[in-house]
């Protein structure tokens, strides 16, 4: 029998109802986020799931709670925070061990770090020249906030002169400048400079034929670099009156810093060009790049330092030396290319074939569709991705103390030796702070990064 | 008609010879290159009165290493092995602590992850807190931590802390544990192990077969531990009462009595782990899990909602699903990023050289280089261990891709 | 228009029987504050093959989903083949086995092929040997037209063949009703007729079936009873004739203006 009375009219609108107490609202969040995994006892495997999830959830909570409780009292509730009387270490010790603090007492020492600051943020850099120091890091600072700040205009010129102009600028104010380049040095490279682009110039206007035509770009690249580079050289040689500091007061922060964020700099042009050969279709440049790569990716840094801090100076004629940062920094250099190449790879890879074949029907030549259409859209797929690097790049700093370098966590180390304020808390006080710093800027550049994924992958639904 | 013939010639000349003419190129100034480097080196070095060359493998190293895995197996001996040996203890001891660290850390870093998929929010906060705080700090601080903070409070060399009754303890001297002792007959026991595997793996393709044949499944699992544990025992029991125990365990020793000097552990008693060994290892495992824990979590969370939905509407339960599903397709997303952690972890052991635990960069590219100078052959030698490791992997992660890769059109 | 070989229905097994099938009573859902199914009260009999349409956001989708429990309800009552429907693992794994489901994007498992797509439930969950279930498989796969594709993998299969397979792999638990989520909405207009066919086909062949769709010609040809969900509730429900010829209230008048039109 055909079942009829379903024939059915809505004559009203329902409207929208609260959810019952037990389903929404804190209670219901409550349930959902936590008891519900306790709870479930309709079969065996259930029940014995939730038995097991609520033991963890005890220990976890009682073992972490613990932990998080005995960080929180060492670090703010028990830690002392002035010193008044400048007592130093007496601020911090207790009565038994020769101190003003009560027995049993344990804590953090921050007036420790406060008097100890100049030199964890500067290094032995001479007091006097500290605002050159300042200038560069408030340079810094804005020229990144600048550049990463939504809706700012002009943030790709921003953006290219952190990456151009600002390396140089920070050289100049942190070591005073006033090299020693020979003038014929210079007048060769501006002699070759306006040589390659006069080239370049004749071969636009087709006067050399068909073959040497496709160097244009070529000839182009090579001019502009040789005269960036003697242009580097200009203002380095000129004397700007600045005292020179040498790289071996450098500390802290500072070290960090500054190796850091050249690596990243440095390391992307290269990084592009190892990342352009390894998808050549030549197999030379294919080859050399994938070796390099590899090699340098196989690698730990601690090796790449230790080989550029022994080898380095076998290597080159005598005669010519490089300091200790230097050094370094050719080893994090060449070493971050590595990684970078990687990344720039995997943009490139994650590019439309779409966009290749657009750019070669439109009739521009290699060079051309990678600066204009290829790399502008795949260096914003790959930001996350360099941004990563760095923040990898930034916590692997801290191995050019091993070197004899002294960065941030190298110099905290260094204070630990300060007789004056020796007690229980000094060495924990200090690697606590560094601990602190690294956190807070670590975690803050990968939260940026996974919001610029976000952000990327949302514009591409 | 010839003029579109003769530029066709044109640019295919062009293009090719471009290519070839940029190649050729490329490859005499990457040639000339090492050609000045190598130039130089040689200067450099015979102005300092050294020579290029490996013979300095075969003298005697004249220094103390601290009593570890390698230095058992190579039987160090301070004065009689060679600069070789001790290339070959770091080479060792690199390799105990990348194995031991490797499993370790893969067992906690897939816990936490999972750990960060449940809907307990104690549990996924823990695993939250525990990624974001040890993730965020370099390995270096990480070390220093274990080392200097926590290891120096041990304490000292005639007091120690025991766990599990006697069995193990820990003191500023290390770590120490029970260690098995081969006598008569340990080759049975040995033998005995591998049989229970040929067992095993004959019992799971015969499972395997009914389970096709019938649809009956066998606890495999349960049923091939049991094979594992119980065999070995079995022979071992049955060795020990018609002879003598043909593996014994030894626990370490700890004097409480007698001469001062002579108080707190026997040494070559038990298992001894340095507390620099302990220190790396635990740096280690915790930083590496941390970012396991994150390919686990990404991994899983990539497999599309829709297939276990799928999956639970045809009828699977959970732990199917799980096993038969998700965890299928995860382990493609997630193996190629795990293999390239266990490459980290490796070659961030060479991080012992800040706390002078004897691997290979701290012995080879520190101590003996430092005593022998000949930097480019000891650096050469010692990136051609990392590289082998390095290339291995690669090697084994293009075959898994191409072996598990989805099938498509 | 041209008009594709239109098949004759054989009614002769659509057979509509008392036996109740599906209840729903007084059910409501929420998504946290959201109230996104009230009061819905259906009742499905054996046999029945109904069309669920509506505006996107309706919570039509998420009707059939509470039906096999992949979504769970609030309040109310949802019975099938005559067990509650609650949080008992047991019981929600039973209803599963006899509820088959389809699913807008296919989700076929993507590492298995089209035969093993189709046997893994029955060897797992109805511990068949194997051969006995690639048997199923294949006889599943001939009923929806695709036995030659049984050894390719997901990801070599067209959207319509893809759909089919997820099809006969529902099928192969031998389910006594099937729910079809949207399932040619994501398929390019020319597969759509070929599995449009296979869900005419199921019908023919007397299985219970409830399905989400904006195919009214389906609706037209093959459905019993239309159900018109809007801002989740029922609105309006009757037999597909007087349903798109004389739609009754405002809201369904105008759902048919703007998808019967274009």
């Amino acid at each position: 029998m055909r079942n009829n009375n379903y024939k059915f009219v809505q004559k009203e609108v329902i409207s929208q109802q609260p959810p019952p107490l037990s389903q929404a609202g804190f209670t219901g969040w409550l349930w959902k986020n936590l008891f519900s995994s306790m709870t479930n006892f309709s079969s065996i495997s259930a029940a014995f799931q939730s038995i097991i999830m609520f033991i963890l959830t005890i220990v976890l909570l009682y073992f972490c709670g613990g932990q998080l409780y005995g960080l929180i009292d060492f670090a703010i509730i028990s830690a002392v925070w002035s010193d008044p009387e400048v007592l130093k270490r007496g601020s911090c010790t207790t009565v038994d061990q020769g101190g003003s603090l009560p027995s049993g007492w344990s804590g953090a020492c921050w007036p420790f770090i406060f008097a100890k600051k100049k030199l964890l943020i500067y290094g032995r850099y001479p007091g006097e020249e500290l605002w050159r120091v300042n200038l560069v890091y408030l340079t810094l600072f804005l020229g990144i906030g600048y550049t990463l700040f939504e809706g700012a205009k002009g943030r790709q010129w921003t953006g290219l002169a952190m990456l151009t102009i600002f390396p140089l600028f920070a050289l100049i104010l942190l070591t005073g400048a006033n090299f020693n380049i020979s003038w014929t040095t210079l007048l060769m490279l501006f002699g070759l400079s306006i040589l390659f682009i006069f080239l370049g110039e004749l071969a636009r206007k087709n006067l050399f034929g068909k073959i040497i035509s496709e160097l244009v770009s070529l000839f182009y690249i090579c001019g502009v670099t040789l005269f960036l580079i003697f242009f580097a050289g200009l203002l380095l040689s000129i004397d700007y009156g600045l005292s020179y500091v040498e790289t071996s007061d450098w500390g802290g922060l500072l070290v960090t810093l500054v190796v850091a964020i050249t690596g990243i700099v440095a390391s992307l042009p290269l990084g592009i060009i190892l990342a352009l050969g390894r998808r050549s279709s030549m197999p030379i440049a294919r080859t050399i790049s994938t070796v390099f790569i590899e090699f340098w990716r196989g690698i730990p840094l601690i090796t790449v330092l230790f080989a550029s801090s022994v080898l380095l100076p076998l290597f080159l004629p005598d005669g010519v030396d490089f300091n200790k940062l230097l050094r370094a920094l050719i080893g994090v250099m060449l070493f971050s290319a590595a990684y970078m190449a990687e990344v720039v790879r995997g943009g490139l890879q994650a590019m439309p074939r779409g966009q290749f074949e657009g750019a070669s029907a439109m009739g521009l030549s290699y060079f051309q569709s990678m600066r204009l259409i290829i790399l502008p859209q795949a260096l914003t797929h790959v930001i996350p991705g360099i941004v990563n690097t760095f923040i990898g790049l930034f916590k692997d700093t801290t191995l050019v103390l091993i070197i004899g370098l002294f960065d941030l966590l190298g110099q905290a180390q260094s204070t630990i030796a300060d007789a004056y304020w020796s007690s229980p808390a000094q060495a924990p006080t200090a690697y606590l702070a560094v601990a602190i710093m690294f956190f807070v800027f670590c975690f803050g550049m990968s939260r940026y990064s996974m919001f610029m994924e976000r952000k990327l992958s949302r514009g591409h639904k | 008609m010839s003029k579109s013939y003769s530029n066709a010639i044109d640019l295919i000349y062009n293009k090719r010879f471009r290519s070839i003419f940029f190649q050729i190129t490329l490859l005499i100034s990457v040639i000339l290159f090492f050609l000045w480097v190598a130039n130089n080196a040689n200067n450099n070095l015979t102005a300092r009165g050294d020579s290029f060359g490996f013979g300095f493998l075969s003298n005697t190293a004249g220094f103390q290493i601290l009593p570890t895995l390698g230095t058992w197996v190579v039987d160090y001996d301070v004065g009689k092995s060679t600069y070789f040996d001790v290339y070959l203890i770091g080479i060792i001891n690199t390799f105990i602590i990348a194995i031991t660290g490797i499993i370790a850390t893969t067992i906690l870093g897939f816990s936490i992850g999972i750990f960060r998929l449940s809907n307990n929010i104690i549990i996924k906060g823990f695993a939250t807190i525990y990624i974001e705080a040890f993730r965020n700090i370099p390995l270096l601080l990480h070390l220093f931590f274990w080392y200097f903070a926590v290891l120096r409070i041990l304490p000292g060399k005639r007091e120690k802390v025991s766990l599990l009754g006697e069995s193990f303890g820990i003191n500023i001297t290390g770590f120490y544990g029970p260690r098995p002792i081969f006598n008569e007959g340990w080759e049975f026991v040995v033998l005995g192990v591998l049989i229970s595997i040929i067992l095993v793996i004959m019992f799971s393709r015969y499972a395997k077969r009914i389970h096709q044949q019938t649809g009956y499944k066998y606890p495999t699992f349960w049923i091939s531990s049991g094979i594992i544990i119980l065999i070995p025992c079995l022979i071992c029991l049955i060795y020990s009462l018609l002879y003598s125990l043909p593996i014994e365990i030894q626990f370490p020793e700890f004097k409480t009595d007698g001469p001062k000097l002579k108080r707190g552990y026997a040494q070559g008693v038990g298992m001894m782990m340095p507390p620099e060994m302990l220190a790396l290892w635990l740096a280690l495992v915790l930083y590496t899990a941390s970012f396991i824990a994150e390919i686990v979590r990404a991994g899983i969370l990539a497999i599309h909602k829709g297939q276990t939905e799928a999956s639970y509407a045809v009828g699977l339960g959970r732990g199917e699903t799980l096993r038969l599903i998700v965890i299928p397709q995860a382990l493609r997303i997630i193996i190629p990023p795990l293999t390239s952690q266990y490459l980290n972890l490796t070659k961030n052991s060479s991080l012992a050289v800040a706390i002078a635990y004897p691997e290979l960069v701290s012995i080879f590219a520190g101590t003996a280089l430092n005593q022998v100078g000949q930097e480019i052959e000891i650096i050469f030698m010692m990136a051609m261990v990392y590289l082998t490791f390095s290339l291995l992997t690669s090697l084994f992660m293009n075959w898994f891709n191409s072996r598990i890769k989805l099938v498509e059109r | 228009m041209t008009k594709d070989e239109e098949k004759e229905i054989d009614q002769s097994k659509m057979t509509i029987s008392e036996e109740v099938v599906i209840k729903v009573e007084q059910m409501n859902k929420w998504f946290g504050h959201f109230h996104v199914l009230r009061d819905i009260n259906l009742t499905v009999n054996k046999g029945e093959r109904i069309v669920i349409c509506g505006p996107s956001g309706s919570g039509k989708s998420t009707l059939i989903r509470c039906i096999n429990r992949l979504e769970e309800h609030q309040k109310g009552i949802i019975e099938v083949n005559g067990v509650e429907l609650n949080d008992d693992v047991k019981k929600i794994d039973k209803i599963r086995s006899e509820v088959g489901m389809v699913f807008q994007s296919f989700n076929l498992f993507p590492h298995l092929s089209a035969l093993e797509n189709c046997s893994l439930a029955p060897i797992w969950v109805r511990k068949m040997p194997k051969k006995e279930a690639d048997d199923l498989a294949m006889k599943y796969l001939e009923i929806v037209k695709i036995p030659e594709q049984a050894l390719k993998y997901p990801g070599q299969l067209s959207g319509g063949q893809q759909q089919r397979v997820a099809i006969a792999r529902a099928l192969c638990m031998e389910p006594k009703i099937m729910l079809f989520d949207e399932p040619t909405s994501a398929l390019d207009p020319e597969m759509i007729k070929e599995v449009l066919d296979t869900m005419i086909d199921l019908a023919q062949g007397g299985m219970t079936m409830l399905v989400v769709t904006h195919e009214m010609g389906f609706a037209r040809k093959v459905a019993n009873r239309v159900i018109f969900m809007d801002e989740g509730q029922i609105v309006e429900q009757n037999n597909p004739n007087d349903f798109f010829s004389n739609p009754q209230s405002d809201r369904t008048k105008l759902f048919l203006s703007q998808i019967l039109d274009h």
